[in-house]
């Protein structure tokens, strides 16, 4: 099981996370950014996370942290 | 090395000279009349297993000195006038970057691609540089072969004491003169390089040269630091030359390899009964103003003698403040004033009494 | 818990890329501080910075570098070299840079096989001065200083720096990779450490170019930007390595 870890002080708010995650955990959040953006955050309720990482690589801003248990 | 005389082309001269100096790198690309420098050293340095670089321009050539020069190298580049006019943005850059720059121009005639024939047409673009922005260079001007040596133990000395780029101003006449000189011992201290060069960030956190400014105060800041160091060269390194002035009514000033024809020229006008003396500033940059403006308040008048349309005839006369008169003698550039042309110009200057007198030959 | 992605410890602490949202600047750095971790390259690099959008390198690598004017990061990065042969010493520049003002700079260094790797970001445009048309501007592009788009009568053509670069018989590596998809950012990865490898083995120099998006000067979303990377520069800038020395 793998989860990850969004920097809401480097994210721009890009949203090429969104598009890149391939089982769609990625999603626009309610809250923003010092700009009024909103941010994204990572929901897993089923537990599907496999830590690829495929998010991670995609951040150009480095906002993203992945992990595996 | 040892201190017997050899007989030696200026332009060889120099270019030993920073092989003594310890220099580690040369980057050049030829230009007339200073290219045996480069020719000299692309068969020294390899021996030595030292760095040259057949450039592909001056641009080229003056960004390999400051790579070079951050990671706290002793570098040289050689080049002439309209060739060093290539190298002012980044000189412009190493000022504010604080790097130990060193850079010998051997002066052509100009404007533009001009000819080969010596000149001094250079001391403004020396003195006041034609890069952007407030920056200041040393520039160490000489006058003879062995002081070709001695000025560029000086400039590497100088500019790693203070981190400044350090311009050594020849010119065509020096640098394809051969005179009896000698190398002696490079008698300058190593100085150490270590706090701010560049060296791979070993158990340290990275250092970055830049002079991009990000905060206007610290900006603003930065450039007063570098006019305060410059304070401490002008304190510390000012030097000229005088020759007879204690009697002198007039002071014959020039720089670089015009100061052998005042010389001269003062021995003929004394012989004539006119009391002339002589001054010659070896540093360029920082100016002795200070000199001449005690030497001007004791009612001494000036003549400046250059192979210019006046370059450093305003800075004498800005540093006179108008105490006495400041006369100009001089030829844009090619055949060097003669000394008979000097004494006739005096004596004129003298007859018109009053006023200043420029009389270009 | 195990870290399965994290920050690489050549970034520095606490950095924030300036970059615009979207822009690859950001992956390209990031794949360089990866591969300076796994190569141990930390503690002997020097980078050459460049001018423009890659100016701030230094604020995110924890490396020594030095700043070159525009277009001299290659020439300045020489003389780290030849100065400190022990050195791994690396370029980072924009194709405005590397290809427009530094275009003899970038080539003579190649043609000398200088020991240095070379990365030139290629963005069709100059970046930082607000998206003007540059050395590698699409035929048709609209730039701000092409604003009927580019044509051959008043800007003549678009320019294909790694191949001139492989042209060169001093480059030892010389690729094109693109930051527009997962797999091209692995590809690039592995062009820049065969980039970073012909150096370490003396081989010469050492270039890749990285097609990246410019999402605020080609008035683009992030999304769209990364369709154009694919749909317009990628069958101009074909990708592919076009020389390596490595394995011959």
């Amino acid at each position: 099981m793998g989860f990850i870890k969004i920097n809401n002080i480097r994210c721009k708010s890009c949203y090429l996370c969104v598009e890149t995650c391939p089982k769609g955990l990625i999603k626009k959040s309610d809250k923003t950014n010092r700009l009024g953006d909103y941010l994204v955050e990572f929901t897993d309720n089923e537990n599907s996370c496999v830590a690829c990482a495929m998010c991670a690589k995609r951040c150009p801003d480095l906002a993203i942290e992945v992990y595996k248990d | 090395m040892d201190d017997k005389k050899v007989l030696i082309k200026g332009n060889y001269a120099i270019a030993q000279a920073s092989i003594n100096a310890g220099c580690q790198c040369y980057f050049g690309y030829p230009i007339t009349p200073q290219t045996e420098i480069g020719e000299y050293l692309s068969a020294e340095m390899p021996k030595l297993g030292r760095g040259y670089v057949s450039a592909e321009s001056e641009l080229a050539a003056i960004n390999m000195v400051v790579g070079a020069a951050s990671t706290g190298a002793k570098v040289m580049t050689s080049s002439s006038s309209c060739a060093v006019a290539l190298m002012q943005e980044t000189l412009s850059y190493a000022c504010s970057d604080e790097l130990p720059v060193v850079l010998v121009n051997v002066m052509r005639a100009g404007p533009g691609l001009g000819y080969v024939y010596p000149a001094q047409g250079d001391y403004n673009q020396a003195v006041y540089g034609g890069g952007n922005g407030d920056y200041k260079i040393i520039v160490l001007a000489p006058s003879t072969v062995q002081e070709c040596i001695d000025y560029t133990y000086r400039a590497f000395y100088l500019a790693r004491k203070y981190r400044n780029p350090v311009i050594l101003l020849a010119d065509g006449l020096l640098g394809q003169m051969m005179e009896p000189a000698s190398f002696g011992k490079n008698p300058y201290p190593e100085v150490d390089v270590s706090s701010w060069a560049l060296s791979g960030a070993k158990g340290r956190d990275g250092k970055a040269i830049y002079s991009c400014a990000r905060d206007e105060k610290a900006h603003i800041q930065k450039i007063k630091d570098l006019f305060k160091k410059f304070e401490v060269i002008t304190e510390n390194e000012t030097s000229y030359e005088e020759f007879e002035t204690d009697d002198a009514e007039i002071i014959l000033t020039a720089f670089g390899s015009m100061t052998r024809n005042i010389k001269a020229s003062i021995k003929v006008l004394r012989e004539k009964g006119i009391k002339a003396g002589g001054f010659r500033p070896i540093t360029l940059s920082p100016f002795p103003a200070k000199r001449i403006y005690e030497l001007a308040s004791q009612g001494k008048n000036f003549a400046v003698v250059e192979m210019n349309m006046g370059q450093m005839w305003k800075d004498v006369k800005f540093a006179v403040e108008g105490q006495s008169y400041v006369s100009l003698i001089n030829r844009p550039c090619g055949e060097w004033l003669s000394v008979e042309e000097i004494v006739s110009s005096v004596e004129n200057i003298l007859r018109t009494k009053e006023g200043e007198y420029a009389s270009c030959i | 818990m195990q870290a399965v992605f994290s920050v690489p410890k050549s970034m520095k602490e606490n950095f924030k890329y300036t970059f615009c949202p979207g822009c690859d600047h950001g992956i390209a750095i990031r794949l360089v501080a990866e591969l300076i971790d796994e190569l141990n390259l930390r503690e002997n690099t020097i980078c050459s910075t460049c001018v423009g959008c890659s100016v701030f390198l230094y604020d995110f690598l924890n490396i020594d570098c030095v700043e070159a004017p525009h277009g001299r990061a290659c020439a300045s990065a020489t003389g780290v070299k030849r100065a400190n042969p022990d050195k791994f010493v690396f370029t980072y520049q924009g194709d405005g840079d590397f290809a427009s003002i530094g275009f003899a700079e970038s080539m003579h260094t190649a043609i000398r096989g200088e020991n240095i790797s070379a990365i030139c970001i290629n963005n069709t445009t100059f970046g930082m001065t607000g998206g003007q048309l540059g050395p590698t501007t699409l035929m048709g592009q609209v730039t701000t200083t092409s604003p009927f788009g580019r044509n051959k009568e008043y800007y003549g053509y678009p320019i294909k720096i790694a191949e001139q670069v492989a042209l060169c018989d001093g480059t030892a590596f010389s690729a094109r990779v693109a930051l527009d998809t997962i797999p091209h950012i692995n590809q690039a990865k592995l062009a820049l450490k065969k980039a970073f490898e012909v150096q370490l083995n003396g081989l010469g120099f050492g270039f890749v170019e990285i097609l990246s998006s410019c999402p605020t000067n080609w008035h683009m979303t992030p999304h769209d930007a990364h369709e154009w990377v694919k749909n317009e520069m990628i069958p101009v800038f074909p990708l592919g390595v076009f020389k390596d020395l490595m394995e011959k």
